[in-house]
C-alpha cells in the first residue's frame, strides 16, 4: 500500500475474518498518453466480499476493472485473479479465466441485434457448447427469474428501460455462474427506486451465486447499500479504505463531498 | 509526427490482417455464422445489383451501338458488350454497390457495437468476438462477391440483349452464342479472382474501421464513411493491378 493509503483497523480485521484473497492488484499503473490514470493502485478482494471502489468521474475506476479482465493492458503492475496472473496468461487461458468473472457494463452492453433470449443464449452456446433448446430455455428462464424479468424474454434491447437493461446485463453474466462479479457503475443514470432495486439485486446475487464482487460507483447510497468495504480512489490512487461508517467519520477532504451531497 | 502516426496505422492494419488469417485457418471455426453472413451479404445487395446491372447493360449497349454502326460493325455489339461486362463493368458495378451497401453496413454495425461496449462484453465473456464478428464478415464478402459478380454479369447481358433485340430483332440464342464465343476462360477467372479481392477489401476495410471506431456517435459515422470511401478507392486500385496482371497472360 502507498504511504498515503489510510487503512482503518476495522477494515484490517474484516480482511482477517474474510479469508481467501480472490483478486489482488499490486502497484498498478496506467497512463493514456501523458495523462496518468492509475497511479500505483493496490487492493485485494476477499472471498464473498462486496468491495466498493468509490471515486469521482475520471479517477480511473472503470480503467481499473477493465485492466482486471484484460480489456486494457496496464503500463506496469500485477493483477492476480483466482491465483492466476492475468497478464501472463495465454489468450486461451485468459478466456478460461474470463468465464469465472462476470462483468456488468455501465451501459449494459446488450447485443442490440438480438432478443433478450438470444443475448442470454449467446454465451451458453459459444462458451459451454450448449445447443439443446430445452436446456437453453431452462437456463435462460432461471437467470431471468433471478433478476425478475422472465416476461422480457422475447423483447429486443431497444424495448427495455434502463433498469431492465442493467438487470438483463447482469443475468447474461450470471448465466455462466461466475465466481467474481465486476459491476461498472451499476446505478448510473437510474432513478432512486430503480437504483435501490439494482442494489438489492447485487446483494441477492451474492447470496445466491456466492460471488465476490467489486462495485465501481460514484453513487454514495449504492456504496452504503452494497458494500462490506469501500476503497476511495482519488487521482488514480487508493487513498482511503474502510467500512461506510469509517469513511464517513474519517472526514477525508476528497471523499467528504460524497457524504455531504 | 504525421508520418509516425501513418506508419503506426499501417502496422496496426498489418497486424489486423494477420490476425484475420490466423483466426480463419485455426479453430474454432464459425461455419454457421459464415453462412448467415453470406446470406445477409447476398440478401442485402441483390436488389441493387439487379437494378444497376440491368440498367448498365442497357445503357452501355445503347451508347456503343451508334459508334459501331458508323463502322458498319453492329454485329460486333454482343462481343464488345460481353467483354466489357465480364472483364470490367460487372465486377466494378458489383464491387462499388457492395462497397456502398455492405461496407457502410459493416463499418456502422461494428462501430456501434464498439461504442456500446458490446464487443468488450463479448471479449470479457470469452466469446471470441474477433472470430465471430470480423472473420465471418470478411469470409462472407470474399466468398459472395464472385457469386454476385456472375449474377450481375448475367443480368447486364440480359439487359444488353433486350436492347439488341429491340433494335436488330436478334434472337436470344444468336446473341448468347456471340457472347460465349468472345469470352475466354481467362476473362472469367480473372474477373472472379478480382471480385474475390474486391470482397476481401470491402470486408477488411469495413471491419477495421468499425472495430477501431472512436467512441461516440461521430465515431460510428466516421467508421461507415471510411469503410465506403477507402473500399471504393481500393476497388479501383485492385482493378488496375488485376488488369496489369491479366495482360501478362494475354500476351
Amino acid at each position: 500500500m502507498t504511504s498515503q493509503h489510510v487503512h482503518t483497523a476495522s477494515a484490517r480485521s474484516a480482511h482477517q475474518k474474510n479469508g481467501n484473497v480472490v483478486v489482488s492488484v499490486r502497484n498498478l499503473k496506467k497512463a493514456f498518453g501523458d495523462r496518468p490514470v492509475l497511479n500505483d493502485v493496490n487492493l485485494v478482494l476477499y472471498e464473498s466480499e462486496n468491495l466498493v471502489i468509490l471515486g469521482r468521474s475520471g479517477t480511473g475506476k472503470s480503467v481499473l476493472i477493465k485492466c482486471m479482465v484484460g480489456l486494457i493492458r496496464p503500463d506496469s503492475g500485477y493483477i492476480n485473479i483466482l491465483g492466476k496472473e492475468v497478464f501472463k496468461l495465454s489468450p486461451k487461458e485468459l478466456n478460461e479465466l474470463r468465464l469465472e468473472i462476470g462483468f456488468s457494463f455501465q451501459g449494459s452492453a446488450l447485443y442490440d441485434s438480438m432478443t433478450v433470449r438470444e443475448n442470454l443464449e449467446f454465451p451458453l452456446k459459444r462458451n459451454l457448447g450448449i445447443h439443446d433448446s430445452k436446456k437453453l430455455h431452462e437456463l435462460v428462464m432461471t437467470a431471468l427469474d433471478d433478476v425478475g424479468l422472465q416476461h422480457a424474454v422475447n423483447m429486443m434491447p431497444a424495448e427495455l428501460s434502463g433498469g431492465m437493461k442493467k438487470r438483463i446485463g447482469i443475468a447474461r453474466t450470471l448465466i455462466l455462474n461466475p465466481k467474481i462479479m465486476l459491476y461498472d457503475e451499476p446505478t448510473a443514470g437510474l432513478d432512486p427506486i430503480t437504483s435501490t432495486e439494482i442494489n438489492d439485486l447485487i446483494l441477492s446475487v451474492r447470496e445466491k451465486y456466492h460471488t465476490s464482487s467489486i462495485i465501481i460507483t460514484h453513487d454514495i447510497s449504492s456504496a452504503k447499500h452494497t458494500s462490506d468495504r469501500i476503497i476511495g480512489l482519488v487521482d488514480g490512487r487508493c487513498k482511503i479504505e474502510g467500512t461506510f461508517e469509517e469513511l464517513r467519520n474519517a472526514k477525508d477532504a476528497d471523499l467528504e463531498p460524497f457524504f455531504n451531497y | 509526427m504525421k508520418v509516425r502516426k501513418f506508419l503506426l496505422r499501417l502496422a496496426d492494419i498489418y497486424s489486423f490482417v494477420q490476425k484475420v488469417f490466423k483466426h480463419f485457418f485455426f479453430p474454432p471455426y464459425e461455419g454457421r455464422e459464415i453462412l448467415r453472413q453470406c446470406f445477409m451479404v447476398g440478401n442485402k445487395s441483390l436488389f441493387l445489383i439487379t437494378f444497376t446491372a440491368f440498367l448498365a447493360g442497357i445503357v452501355f449497349t445503347k451508347q456503343s451501338r451508334p459508334s459501331l454502326a458508323s463502322f458498319g460493325a453492329e454485329s460486333w455489339l454482343p462481343s464488345l458488350v460481353s467483354q466489357a461486362v465480364i472483364r470490367s463493368l460487372g465486377p466494378l458495378i458489383t464491387g462499388l454497390i457492395c462497397a456502398g451497401k455492405l461496407g457502410s453496413n459493416i463499418g456502422a454495425e461494428l462501430g456501434s457495437m464498439q461504442v456500446g461496449e458490446q464487443i468488450d462484453a463479448m471479449e470479457v465473456s470469452g466469446t471470441r468476438p474477433f472470430s465471430y464478428l470480423v472473420v465471418t464478415r470478411i469470409t462472407a464478402t470474399t466468398l459472395m462477391l464472385p457469386i454476385l459478380v456472375v449474377y450481375a454479369d448475367v443480368v447486364a447481358l440480359i439487359g444488353s440483349f433486350l436492347m439488341v433485340n429491340f433494335f436488330n430483332n436478334s434472337s436470344f440464342l444468336l446473341y448468347f452464342n456471340e457472347v460465349s464465343e468472345n469470352i475466354s476462360y481467362l476473362d472469367i477467372f480473372s474477373s472472379l479472382i478480382k471480385s474475390a479481392f474486391f470482397g476481401f477489401a470491402i470486408g477488411i476495410v469495413g471491419c477495421y474501421a468499425g472495430y477501431h471506431s472512436e467512441k461516440g456517435t461521430t465515431g460510428v459515422g466516421k467508421a461507415a464513411n471510411t469503410s465506403v470511401v477507402v473500399s471504393m478507392i481500393l476497388i479501383f486500385v485492385i482493378d488496375l493491378l488485376s488488369l496489369q496482371f491479366t495482360n501478362l497472360f494475354r500476351r
